[in-house]
């Protein structure tokens, strides 16, 4: 297979023609607006582009080519209906700013994806604006300071973050202005209820929290952990990362969460595009409604319209120039309606089911569970730390060797409170003979790393490259090709 | 049961193998009074053919309009490879690419990608992307304030026309950062920054400089005066622009004397349809100096165990995986398959397709101006050179107008007499290589008949 970067195909005066306008370009700009010399980008043909990028697709694992179970990262099956739906003409050539009246379908989808996600979650009003679960994130949390500031509530400066919580929590509080505190999480997988008590005070602004949590338990203190910040006049966030474990089953809006935001790209199936785009829609109760970001499809008889500033006079205001991932919305609108009212339930059971198969059935192997005593969510984490201590192998090891084996690795050392772990989620996609297969894999990486740990350590063999440098990438930047660079 | 794998045989080993009685028992750590009671408000489910005909249908509701109207958004020609190949089910369907030895397709291509936009921008490293243009100068405004460490005022100047959701953006992600931005008004004759105003604040404690290029009215600023300018003040230069228009102007590294310092904007015109405004891909480039405080994902080479080359994830200290509360920022998932696209698009367009794009399209507009401009009533506003987008005024209100010409299915520009009130009745026109001559034609004619029954009437 070709190891070459594009640039290396590139020949001088070879063209795509086909792709460049054909009309006499005009140009009568002043000298002095022009570039001197043309950008660095490769000349090629057309079939050595189709070829070049056909061939990278090829390195890459993903939900298509192989089982995938990385840890709270939801990578089931993304229907192709979604893709092809949402890429009808129409949909595409739609200019964002064009009239009400040339987007009522568009809008449509719209209106009734935010009512199919308020019925799910249990929430009053939904803004399907942010573009990612970190940018709901976010929103949520812009939207509790501007509840506490309406309120002339100004003291309020924490917001609290359990232990295990994803890196985007912290960095959230701190770009919406909040010191944050982490509170830890109990033996048992909840939070520590009794240090959370310590902790809240009127300095308390919200806390952010998923459930079930990172750790892949449904947190049984949750309507506790409400009255506690409640009564303190805090907010509760929800961080949907886990929303697949029970949808259908309970509603966010029931546990008492104020603020939601969902990772459509997650529960809803729309594609993770190798890092996106995503789309982190957010949910409210009736106290932040007015600060919705904008803007929101509303409807009038049968017409559906913008609702912008002139509707929601006090929201946080805009997060993108236009209306965030409308195309990954049309997706998500697809699938909800492929699932319908049944099929939501299903998602949960059947992720639920998948989980705690293949949890049992690692446990069976020997293989170490995290919180054995507990039900798995959707996810489950499995502590490699006797391996480690025995065998001289680590999670990382076992990663890089379970690629060779042909299945993606699970999510290693997240959540950072669990030591060598690998948060495992199958998805309800996954048949039984593909998670049987996974522990087989398991299994056979243990008895190479009793049998020879340095096998195991020197893993991947059959990947385009083997275990990379990554102290070198870092320490002798390299982060774009130079015309006569080496190699 | 659409999408789930288990027969019936299945499940029941499955849950004889966890020991459960029934799916059911696997939500018994849940307390019952927070089980949902009912669904109701889901619609029941469909098929996939019936799903099918409701997005034909409504999809062709919002089809075929003739579209005149840009600000931020660009109608442009995708070769019919680009959506192929992006969507290719190991592009599509994979993860961000944490397991690099697993990922070196998407890892590569980024690589690639971050060498291109380095180029078209003249800077020397780029990010993996940002949400959108918008969210991409809010990251730069962020960015200059952490990279700016002369500077203590947090003072950000906002010079001329910066697109107005741009600008709200940048305000309401800022928000809790402290960040003033000063707006400075545009020259009513050039529609570009004046430079009265900017000397006003010589010798202040300034942060950052935002300039916008071409701006929101298709108008070229005086670019190199105003880095220059920024420089002098000890403050950085965040530039935003159209990566189309790269292909002919100055690149922002070589703005002024010195360069630009932050670099950023809609990659949307790149090869990704307008799909009502998403998704899009924000870039974002800058000095190596600057890397560490960049937000975003940034993917270098290095070599495996072998020395052979590769490619992985780098400097991720900067990111909120690793350095949580401290992070550069709190983005995580980016707009990778946008990339994936929008590399896939620059490799066939190559520097001299994209050079015919943005030239056909500042022809195709200055078609539009002088066709529209020889209706009676209508005028070009100003006097300055643009490059795809332009600004008339008419003698009477815009909305009814665009209104009778959407009946007519074409899309007649940006009405910006809410954004911009100063300007009168004026209307923001954008023409892309894909309008003939044929289409301008049409418009002018469409409004010619307009004009005319109004006088008539």
């Amino acid at each position: 297979m070709s190891d070459k970067l594009i640039f290396e195909h590139s020949r001088r005066g070879r063209r795509a023609s086909a792709q460049a306008p054909l009309t006499p370009a005009v140009n009568d700009l002043p000298e002095k607006f022009l570039r001197r010399s043309p950008p660095l980008l490769p000349e090629v043909s057309e079939l050595q582009t189709v070829r070049h990028y056909t061939r990278l697709s090829q390195k890459n694992f993903s939900i298509d080519t192989h089982f995938y179970p990385l840890g709270s990262c939801t990578m089931k099956y993304n229907p192709r209906a979604c893709n092809q739906l949402a890429m009808l003409p129409g949909f595409l050539s739609r200019h964002p700013l064009g009239p009400e009246s040339h987007g009522q379908g568009f809008m449509s989808c719209m209106y009734e994806l935010q009512e199919m996600l308020k019925a799910v979650t249990g929430m009053k009003e939904v803004s399907l604006t942010p573009m990612a679960g970190a940018q709901g994130e976010f929103a949520g949390v812009a939207m509790i300071r501007a509840y506490h500031r309406s309120r002339n509530d100004k003291d309020r400066s924490e917001i609290l973050v359990p232990d295990a919580a994803h890196g985007t929590n912290p960095a959230t509080a701190t770009m919406c202005g909040y010191s944050m505190r982490e509170i830890p999480t109990g033996k048992n997988g909840d939070v520590d209820i009794e240090a959370l008590k310590a902790v809240v005070g009127p300095q308390t602004a919200g806390i952010m929290l998923t459930n079930p949590s990172t750790v892949g338990v449904f947190d049984r203190g949750i309507q506790e952990m409400s009255r506690i910040v409640h009564s303190a006049g805090g907010l509760l966030y929800y961080d949907g990362a886990n929303l697949n474990a029970i949808l259908g089953k309970v509603a966010p809006g029931d546990m008492g969460f104020d603020v939601i935001h969902m990772n459509l790209h997650k529960t809803f199936s729309t594609p993770h595009g190798g890092g996106g785009p995503g789309s982190g829609a957010v949910g409210v109760g009736d106290r932040l409604k007015e600060f919705l970001p904008l803007p929101v499809v509303g409807k009038d008889g049968d017409r559906y319209r913008w609702l912008t500033e002139a509707d929601f006079p006090k929201s946080i205001g805009r997060l993108s120039a236009f209306m965030g991932n409308a195309g990954v919305l049309l997706r998500a609108y697809v699938y909800m309606r492929l699932l319908g009212r049944d099929g939501m339930q299903r998602v949960s059971e059947n992720a639920a089911l998948g989980a705690n198969y293949l949890m049992k059935k690692l446990q069976d192997a020997g293989f170490e569970l995290a919180y054995p005593e507990r039900r798995a969510s959707h996810e489950f984490i499995v502590t490699l730390k006797k391996e480690k201590n025995e065998l001289g192998v680590t999670a990382m090891d076992f990663a890089k060797c379970l690629l060779d084996h042909g299945y993606h690795a699970p999510t290693t050392y997240f959540p950072l409170l669990v030591p060598e772990c690998l948060l495992i989620e199958p998805t309800e996609s996954e048949a039984k003979e593909d998670l049987d297969g996974f522990v087989a894999a398991m299994i056979a990486i243990r008895e190479q790393a009793k049998a020879d740990p340095e096998i195991v350590k020197g893993a991947p063999y059959t990947m385009p490259v083997r275990r990379l440098d990554d102290v070198r990438a870092a320490r002798h930047l390299d982060l774009r090709w130079q015309p006569g660079a080496q190699n | 049961m659409p999408f789930i794998p288990h027969t019936d045989d299945d499940v029941g080993k499955m849950l004889a193998e966890i020991g459960a009685e029934s799916v059911e028992d696997l939500f018994d750590e849940i307390p019952g009074e927070l089980r949902i009671k009912s669904l109701d408000r889901v619609p029941e489910a469909v098929s996939e053919m019936e799903i099918a005909r409701l997005m034909q249908d409504r999809s062709r509701m919002d089809a075929g309009a003739l579209n005149f109207i840009g600000a931020g958004a660009y109608e442009h020609h995708v070769p019919a490879a680009v959506w192929e190949i992006a969507t290719r089910g190991e592009f599509y369907t994979a993860y961000t690419p944490y397991q690099a030895e697993a990922s070196q397709g998407t890892l590569q291509l980024i690589y690639e990608y971050q060498t291109m936009m380095t180029g078209l921008t003249g800077m020397e490293v780029s990010n993996a992307s940002l949400y959108d243009g918008a969210s991409a100068l809010a990251e730069a405004c962020l960015m200059a304030v952490r990279a700016n460490r002369a500077s203590k005022s947090r003072r950000i100047l906002v010079a001329g026309a910066l697109h107005p959701m741009y600008r709200q953006v940048a305000e309401v992600i800022c928000a809790a950062q402290e960040i003033e931005f000063i707006d400075l008004p545009f020259c009513p004759e050039g529609g570009h920054s004046a430079s009265q105003a900017l000397d006003e604040y010589s010798g202040e404690d300034l942060t950052a400089v935002i300039v916008q290029q071409p701006n929101f009215f298709g108008v070229l600023e005086e670019v190199d005066a105003i880095s220059d300018w920024a420089r002098a003040q000890k403050a950085l230069t965040i530039a935003v622009v159209n990566p189309t228009s790269l292909a002919l102007l100055t690149p922002p590294g070589e703005w002024g004397a010195h360069g630009a310092d932050i670099v950023c904007g809609e990659g949307q015109p790149l090869g990704i349809p307008l799909s009502s405004g998403g998704p899009y891909f924000g870039f974002l480039t800058t000095r190596l100096a600057l890397v560490r405080q960049m937000p975003g994902r940034l993917v270098g080479r290095t070599v495996d165990l072998d020395g052979k080359r590769g490619f992985t994830l780098t400097l991720q200290a900067r990111e909120q995986h690793i350095r949580r509360s401290k992070a550069t920022s709190n983005i995580c998932t980016n707009q990778g398959l946008m990339v994936t696209a929008a590399t896939i698009y620059m490799s066939l367009l190559g520097a001299e397709g994209l050079a015919r794009v943005a030239a056909t399209a500042h022809r195709r507009t200055g078609e539009l101006c002088a066709a529209l401009c020889d209706l009676p009533g209508v005028e070009r506003v100003f006097n300055r050179p643009f490059f795809h987008e332009v600004v008339v005024r008419l003698d009477r209100p815009i909305a009814p107008l665009l209104d009778m010409l959407a009946e007519q299915g074409v899309f007649g520009g940006l009405d910006l007499t809410a954004s911009h009130p100063q300007l009168g009745n004026a209307l923001l026109l954008c023409a892309t290589e894909t309008k003939s001559e044929a289409d301008i034609v049409r418009y002018r004619d469409l409004l010619a008949e307009i004009i005319g029954q109004e006088r008539a009437a």
